[in-house]
């Protein structure tokens, strides 16, 4: 039992679970108010109340970097699922079906991949404004094609399987084909993909807010939180430092996690063998 | 050219090779036989000092007069630059795909023999053609997957013999191929052996392939040889039950004749019954007890010893022992 | 007697990947005008080496791919010009077991779901006991269904293979080098159950092999196939006995003891 637990699932899963924990945590609690400004105590040094002190305005940073974490997660979150659930599909679709069509969808995908995440952001935050939810399109919209390509990809060589062909001389059609042994068999480099897209996410939701594109004030972000701290680098650098940390044990988190991930999914390492 | 005597190889708890002993000399062509898992490929690595790292080896192993046993990798490794060669079951796997077949032939003469390129180059022309594939100028400049897999396996070959070889170890080299272009690739073996009086291991689980390409045979099962001698002696008139049983199964050779019986119906062949066990459940006596048909009381708890019979065959099983 | 299978003349035609930009790329025939008929509960053997389109026969029997050129009747009827809801529920008839017994099962699977999946394309009842009575017949047990296809040898995952083959009851089945990756006391196994199965079902076999001593064991009539074109054909014995074409004289010494 033991061999599953390396060291890369209890480093990543506990990274995870501290900043999933902690982005939870914060829809009920957080120590103060993160948008309460309190000019006289700016730049306040930890203490019993502030444990990781105050910023330019006064503001208690764990609170911040609390919901900042919320506000990544979510991001995070929803665009790799929208972006992955869209690009899985098309990948499926396009090794299932074949011929002109995949072609087509992979031309598609091409140019979409060669499509910087930051243009398309700046297109939309030009007609809806810069919001959170302008970043979650953007970077949704960059997971298409990833997914698509490595499902795609993946899927093509499920489909000259054996068991592929055994399946067609059952009479299954291609569509549960590719649901009941593709899918499945995909599924690995997938989440792989998935977990090293979702530190990326993180991290363009951290450039995104850092260059104004996402989050707005008073909703703090990681990303916005760097660039606000960027100013006064040589004053207060560990308001620069700490949200620095949290996205790297993120980023880092979700990676390891993924590795060990992969290695759990798979059936031939988890169940013991058998004479 | 190479003597193993007792020579073991453990894994924790579970034995793959127990007390081997065998030796080719020059020019001579050895086969071993078995089915999957008797540890034939474990033997082959064993002889060329590439027994993995978790592995105990025990035993004496003398390759051209040197002492091996023991020896650190680095005196191995000069071994298998100079002496020793192996080739593998599949030619694909062991082929570089984005590398030229004259760039992969060259290499160890350039970085082993110390040729120049020209030097390498015309080497590997010749040794092409030794090996009997056509056209060799036109195939340096081709990708492996561009020729068919008697052609990957004769390039594997003339690879072996850069290092002009004493000793080539042939691990499963026609399984891969059909029986035509296995014929090709066996008699190009026998020549080879012949020629450059060089010592031939022939691995393989098909008999029809060893009884064509070897003099001597080896049988082995759960890490043991059960029996060995003269391949035409051994295959025409086998002692141990588990020869028997690998000859009766194999169809066309068991003389028996393929066809219905009275009633219309198909016959059956002879079959060994069960599978091979995995190592850990092996038997402590006669690794083929369990599966043997004439098996006596005391087989699976105490182990025959090799026993002599004329024309320098030996088989290892109780029964022969009891005067049979 | 009727035929359940009957190839009429059919050809497969391949277009290589072209070399240069301006031409199309060479045509290579895998299949070249090759007939035959299968009686009800007999066996043809196919041999050949190599590349002679054993496999791409195998593919058109399966209705996997249309023949350029001839038709393929199954049980009377052109499989492909089948409507392909009719041909998926005929496919209960016809069912294949593959080389490779690694690759044939989906390791992601239970076996018995592997097993059961031919039922539930053509939406058949009683499935759990028709799998539980499939592993039987092929000398497994019940239990073993509910493992994954890696904790098996590949001898028992080609008896899984052939469980799942027989489990719709087909007419036919048609096994590509079914036994080409055993171990020879494997093979024998294997080649017995098949005996076993025929009989017990009343199965009409095509059995593809590049070994001719194997195939003769269990086949009533021999087809070998050279480079896409049949170059001998006729009932086993006597094909064995005396062969008329060199090149199945030479498969045929390929596979004995002596050289
Ligand atoms: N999809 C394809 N595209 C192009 N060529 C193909 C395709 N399928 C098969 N061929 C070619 O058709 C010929 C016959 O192939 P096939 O697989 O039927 O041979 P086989 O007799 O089954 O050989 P083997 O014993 O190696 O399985 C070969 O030359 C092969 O390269
Ligand atoms: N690295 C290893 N660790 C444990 N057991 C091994 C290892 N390599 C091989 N074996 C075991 O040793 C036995 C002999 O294997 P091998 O020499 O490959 O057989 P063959 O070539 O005859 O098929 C097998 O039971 C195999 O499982
Ligand atoms: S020693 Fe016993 S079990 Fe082993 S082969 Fe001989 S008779 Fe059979
Ligand atoms: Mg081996
Ligand atoms: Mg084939």
């Amino acid at each position: 039992m033991n061999r599953h637990l390396t060291p890369n699932l209890i480093l990543g899963a506990i990274l995870v679970a501290l900043v999933v924990g902690v982005a939870g945590l914060s829809l009920i609690w957080t120590p103060h108010d993160h948008a309460l400004m309190n000019i006289r105590e700016r730049f306040g040094a930890p203490s019993d109340v502030h444990w990781l002190g105050t910023d330019q305005l006064g503001r208690d940073i764990v609170s911040q970097l609390m919901v900042a974490a919320r506000n990544s997660m979510t991001v995070a979150l929803i665009a790799v699922l929208m972006g992955g659930s869209i690009g899985v599909a098309l990948g499926l679709l396009a090794s299932a079906l074949g011929g002109w069509f995949e072609d087509l969808i992979m031309r598609v995908a091409d140019i979409g991949f060669a499509f910087p995440a930051l243009l398309f952001a700046i297109m939309l935050s030009a007609v809806f404004g810069p919001s959170l939810w302008v970043a979650v399109l953007a970077i949704a919209f960059i997971n298409i094609p990833v997914f698509a390509r490595v499902t795609r990809g993946a899927a093509n060589v499920i489909w000259t399987r054996d068991y592929v062909a055994a399946a067609r001389a059952a009479g299954q059609g291609r569509f549960a084909i590719s649901r009941d042994h593709i899918l499945p068999n995909v599924a690995a480099p997938v989440i792989v993909q998935a977990t090293i897209e979702f530190a990326i996410a993180i991290l363009a939701e951290a450039a995104l807010s850092y260059l104004g594109l996402g989050a707005q004030p008073p909703s703090p972000s990681w990303g916005r939180m760097l660039s606000e701290a960027q100013t006064l680098m040589f004053m207060a650098p560990q308001l620069a430092i700490y949200p620095g940390l949290c996205i790297m044990a993120a980023v880092l988190g979700f990676s390891l996690l993924g590795d060990a991930l992969r290695d759990l999914t798979d059936p031939r390492l988890t169940r013991s063998r058998q004479a | 050219m190479i003597a193993l005597s007792d020579v073991s190889v453990g894994f924790d708890g579970a034995r793959a090779l127990r007390d081997v002993t065998l030796s080719v000399a020059r020019g001579e062509r050895l086969g071993i036989v078995g089915e999957s898992g008797s540890g034939k490929s474990m033997l082959g690595l064993a002889m060329m000092g590439m027994v993995p790292d978790a592995a105990r080896i025990a035993g004496e192993i003398v390759l051209d007069g040197t002492a091996m046993s023991g020896a650190p990798e680095r005196v191995w490794r000069r071994a298998r630059a100079r002496k020793v060669a192996m080739i593998f079951q599949e030619p694909m796997a062991a082929l570089n795909p984005l590398q030229r077949l004259g760039e992969t032939v060259m290499e160890p003469l350039l970085v082993h023999q110390g040729l120049g390129r020209s030097a390498a180059r015309a080497r590997t022309l010749e040794l092409f053609d030794e090996v009997g594939i056509p056209d060799p100028e036109a195939r340096l400049r081709q990708y492996p997957h561009e020729i068919s897999g008697g052609q990957r396996q004769r390039v594997l070959i003339a690879l072996s013999l850069t290092c002009d070889p004493a000793l080539l170890i042939a691990d499963e080299p026609t399984t891969a191929l059909d029986a035509h272009v296995a014929l090709r690739i066996i008699e190009l073996l026998v020549r080879l052996a012949d020629k450059r009086r060089m010592a031939l291991v022939f691995i393989s689980h098909d008999l029809a392939a060893v009884a064509r390409a070897t003099e001597r045979i080896a049988v082995m099962y759960g890490g043991e040889i059960v029996e060995g001698g003269p391949t035409p002696a051994v295959l025409a008139a086998p002692r141990h039950p588990y020869t028997r049983g690998l000859l009766g199964a194999r169809p066309g050779i068991g003389g028996q004749t393929p066809g219905r019986d009275a009633d219309g119906r198909r016959k059956r062949l002879p079959t060994i019954p069960g599978s091979v066990p995995p190592l850990s459940l092996l038997p402590a006596g006669c690794r083929f007890a369990g599966r043997c048909a004439v098996e006596l009381s005391h087989c699976a708890a105490v182990r025959p010893e090799p026993y002599r019979l004329p024309d320098g065959r030996f088989a290892a099983c109780h029964l022969l022992g009891a005067g049979t | 007697m009727s035929a359940i299978l009957d190839v009429r003349a059919v050809s497969r035609r391949y277009s290589l990947p072209r070399r240069s930009l301006l031409r199309s790329g060479p045509v290579l025939t895998a299949v070249d005008r090759v007939s035959f008929t299968l009686e009800r509960g007999r066996t043809l053997g196919i041999v050949g080496e190599s590349g002679s389109g054993k496999s791409t026969l195998a593919r058109m029997i399966m209705a996997f791919e249309a023949p350029d050129e001839g038709e393929v009747r199954f049980d009377g009827r052109t499989l492909h010009t089948l409507p392909a809801g009719e041909l998926r529920l005929l496919r209960r008839s016809f069912q294949m077991v593959f080389q490779d017994p690694w690759g044939s099962l989906d390791p992601r699977r239970t076996v018995a779901w592997s097993i059961a999946e031919p039922l539930r394309a053509t939406g058949a009842d009683q499935v759990g006991r028709r799998v539980d009575e499939a592993l039987d017949q092929v000398g497994l047990r019940a239990e073993d269904g509910r493992k994954y296809p890696h904790e098996f040898s590949g001898g028992q995952r080609q008896r899984i293979a052939i469980a799942r083959a027989i489990v719709t009851r087909p007419a036919l089945l048609v096994a590509d080098e079914a036994v080409s990756a055993l171990d020879v006391s494997v093979q024998a196994q294997i080649l017995n159950l098949l005996m076993d199965l025929q009989e017990e079902l009343g199965l009409a076999m095509v059995f593809i092999s590049h070994d001719l001593p194997v195939v003769a064991c269990l086949a009533d009539h021999v087809l070998v196939m050279r480079a896409g074109r049949p170059v001998e054909a006729g009932a086993t014995a006597g094909l064995i006995a005396a062969p008329r074409d060199d090149y199945t004289k030479s498969l045929l010494a390929a596979g004995g003891l002596m050289p």
